[in-house]
């Protein structure tokens, strides 16, 4: 009468290890089918290398800075070392780009641009990708949450959305910058400088940046939830946690990736432009921002200085976001085409 | 088995004949409307589901049919406890489920699974075949997790299924294929009782067969009782030896197969089955004559008083606005609720249903007369009323 689970041994023998090789049935995951178009798209493999070189870069730098390859910090504009003239301007031509500086030095002390962008690429990486993190987990937990339990939760949440979003965020993080920085070095212990600087910068970031990401989640929640297998789910017994993790989750790996690609170069420039405002990692410690902030000055009688730095935010931006294009249309062929 | 509880009187007066795997009584579904705004009051309830009485005998089947929005996907959803009721009785085994807490529910998981409607949504994308088919495995560590895969393979051979594909994923299958994986899914804790919500109306009609089929040989070789949910009323004749037909939210005919296809005494159920198209007349090139329903169905928001088809129906009167026909058992098998149940052109003039009801032919109430008690019954009683004598009779 019932299935019969006493001969299951002898029914559905384990295949030998060999034979297993030769006649195994290969399922794709749509995760791995969208791997499979994303390699077949070249704009998004271009941009998707420039972002690892960039990353690459980024972890090589301050092991390149121990050894001396690379050397932000010393002044070029005394003694025989002098390479500015007496507009503190740099020697040669193109920013005094020459053998021992690629990217020539820097007006004013001299010091070699491109171990500063290097070097800066570092601390302006470590910045967007931990406000990103905070924001899309931030971001997914409270959209998951809101999505999936519906009702007074979902309204709170909501409205707190709906708060955040109607502050004047700008203005608020210049002006509370003092006191919270204060706050963190004081209260927290966070070292002061740099550390409490660059925390503050990211700790705002991502608290202004996870309702975007969780309004999205919720909406994918909600189409989720109805679907019939969650409610298979539910028939088979499944506990909460494995209907949030085991049978939502997976299906939510699509939009919030797309987020985090999306998400991170807003942060590379919004770290920049909250440096012009004076907010963030301050020098002699470069961050692109800074290094870009300092050389707004020498726009007109030193090009190259200011070049450089907006150029490597402009091609990382730039390449994160056709990486964001390309990784949505490979994750959601439907969408587009 | 009912065949031949019928021919062969029992000596014991039991009120339930057979063996009824699942009873439900009385079964009521309200959802509530809320208003918009900041304060959500609730400002009404949508009726889905009104007093529905049913058995499933075990090893057979009851077909649900009725149009779209009939309560008809809430009942099943009730009985499988995906919605908790809002009154009645559900009773699997004899024992009531109706409001057992969410968190005592597992045992019962084992012992009724559902097929869904749709095998496009009805399967984690997500998920190999092998995890969605292994999951209730999983769950209830019913098995040990090594012992897992064998099974899974095994379930799949029993719905037809290559089992080496145990590591694709849903959408390297067709429709038909992902509604096996769904079978084997509800299959894999060895269930007692499967609720088949529409398993093929979103599947080819050829492929409609093929799963029927499917259905019947894994019923017979497992002895599972159906609740099968269809709008399919041809399939619903192939499948179970017993039909009730829903509208508004509650049963309106109760009958087995050939009676309710045969002799359908309840004026929608005529209407329901003149509009299916019949190849034999079609072929000679005769035509029956549909009945065609005026308007809509009505809100189950704000349903109409006394009988809820009357506001379509050709033979309503004064009485059927007035008092809501009980389902009335008019033959050993046969239950239908109308004042003016009778064959097709052989409606009787007067209410059929005065002394039960304890009414005159207006719907008043009769000073003195006791309506009689307890018609909501589920599964079917020795005694019947019979139109024609207008008495109780038994067998």
């Amino acid at each position: 009468m019932t299935l019969p689970a006493t001969d299951l041994e002898t029914h559905a023998a384990p295949p030998v290890e060999g034979e297993a090789t030769v006649t195994k049935v290969v399922g794709r995951s749509p995760m791995q089918l969208a791997i499979m178009r994303f390699r077949k798209d070249k704009l998004s493999m271009i941009a998707f290398a420039v972002v690892a070189i960039y990353f690459l870069g980024a972890l090589a730098a301050p092991f390149l800075v121990h050894f001396g390859v690379l050397d932000p910090n010393t002044p070029h504009n005394t003694g025989k070392d002098n390479l500015l003239d007496e507009f503190t301007l740099p020697k040669g031509s193109w920013g005094g780009i020459s053998w021992h500086h690629w990217l020539g030095v820097e007006p004013g002390i001299g010091r070699d641009v491109l171990s500063r962008v290097w070097y800066g690429v570092t601390f302006s990486l470590v910045i967007a990708l931990s406000a990103t993190i905070i924001t899309v987990g931030l971001g997914a937990i409270f959209g998951i949450i809101a999505g999936a339990s519906r009702g007074l939760v979902d309204s709170a949440i909501g409205r707190l959305i709906d708060l955040i979003l109607s502050f004047p965020q700008t203005l608020m993080l210049l002006a509370l910058s003092p006191l919270f920085i204060a706050i963190l070095t004081d209260k927290l212990h966070v070292p002061d400088g740099d550390k409490a600087n660059g925390l503050y910068v990211i700790l705002i970031l991502g608290f202004f940046g996870w309702p975007y990401v969780a309004r999205i989640v919720r909406g994918q929640v909600l189409s989720i939830r109805e679907r019939e297998f969650i409610e298979a789910a539910k028939l088979m017994g499944a506990s909460r946690m494995r209907l949030y993790f085991k049978e939502i989750l997976p299906n939510l790996w699509a939009p919030l990736l797309v987020s985090f690609t999306i998400t991170m170069p807003t942060y590379i420039s919004a770290e920049a432009a909250l440096n012009y405002l004076g907010v963030g990692i301050k020098p002699p410690t470069p961050t692109l921002g800074n290094v870009l902030t300092g050389s707004i000055n020498y726009s007109q009688n030193d090009f190259f200085f200011f070049f450089f730095p907006a150029f490597l935010i402009m091609v990382i931006v730039v390449s994160f976001n056709l990486l964001g294009d390309g990784l949505r249309d490979a994750l959601d062929p439907k969408g587009h085409r | 088995m009912s065949a031949t509880a019928e021919e062969t009187p029992s000596a014991a007066p039991s009120t339930t004949p057979g063996n009824p795997i699942l009873e439900v009584e009385n079964l009521r579904m309200y959802f509530p409307v809320k208003s918009s705004g900041l304060v959500r009051r609730t400002v009404g309830h949508v009726q889905a589901v009104d007093g529905v009485s049913f058995q499933v005998e075990k090893g057979t089947s009851l077909g649900l049919v009725g149009e779209s929005g009939c309560g008809k996907s809430t009942t099943g959803r009730m009985v499988t406890r995906l919605y908790q009721p809002t009154g009645g009785a559900i009773r699997f085994e004899g024992k009531d489920i109706a409001q057992t807490k969410p968190g005592d529910l597992k045992p019962i998981r084992r012992e009724i699974q559902m097929i869904f409607q749709d095998p496009y949504t009805s399967l984690n994308p997500r998920h190999t075949v092998g995890a969605i088919v292994g999951a209730p495995l999983a769950i209830h560590k019913v098995v040990p997790r090594d012992k897992i895969l064998p099974r899974v393979q095994e379930l799949l051979e029993v719905v037809g299924l290559n089992p080496e594909h145990y590591n694709r994923y849903p959408h390297e299958f067709s429709g038909g294929q992902r509604q096996r994986i769904g079978i084997a899914r509800s299959l894999t804790l060895q269930p007692k009782l499967l609720v088949a919500d529409e398993p093929v109306s979103a599947l080819d009609v050829s492929i409609q067969a093929q799963v029927v089929n499917l259905l019947q040989d894994v019923q017979k070789e497992f002895g599972i009782s159906f609740l099968f949910i269809a709008h399919d009323l041809a399939i619903v004749r192939h499948f179970c030896p017993e039909v009730a037909v829903m509208y508004l939210g509650k049963i309106v005919e109760i009958a087995d197969r050939d009676t309710l296809y045969e002799r359908p005494h309840h004026p929608y159920t005529q209407a329901l089955l003149s509009a299916v198209p019949d190849v034999k007349q079609a072929a000679i090139g005769g035509r029956r004559e549909r009945i065609r329903l005026q308007g809509d169905v009505p809100s189950p928001i704000n349903p109409p008083s006394g009988c809820r088809f009357r506001t379509r129906c050709q033979f309503a009167q004064e009485i059927c606005a007035k008092v809501e026909p009980p389902l009335l058992q008019i033959g050993p098998r046969h239950k239908v609720a109308c004042h003016f149940a009778g064959e097709l052109g052989a409606h009787p003039a007067t209410p059929v249903t005065m002394d039960v009801c304890g009414v005159d032919a207006q719907g008043s109430p009769v000073p003195g007369a006791t309506p009689v008690e307890q018609l909501n019954k589920p599964g079917f009683d020795d005694r019947w009323y019979d139109l024609k004598t207008q008495q109780f009779t038994g067998r």
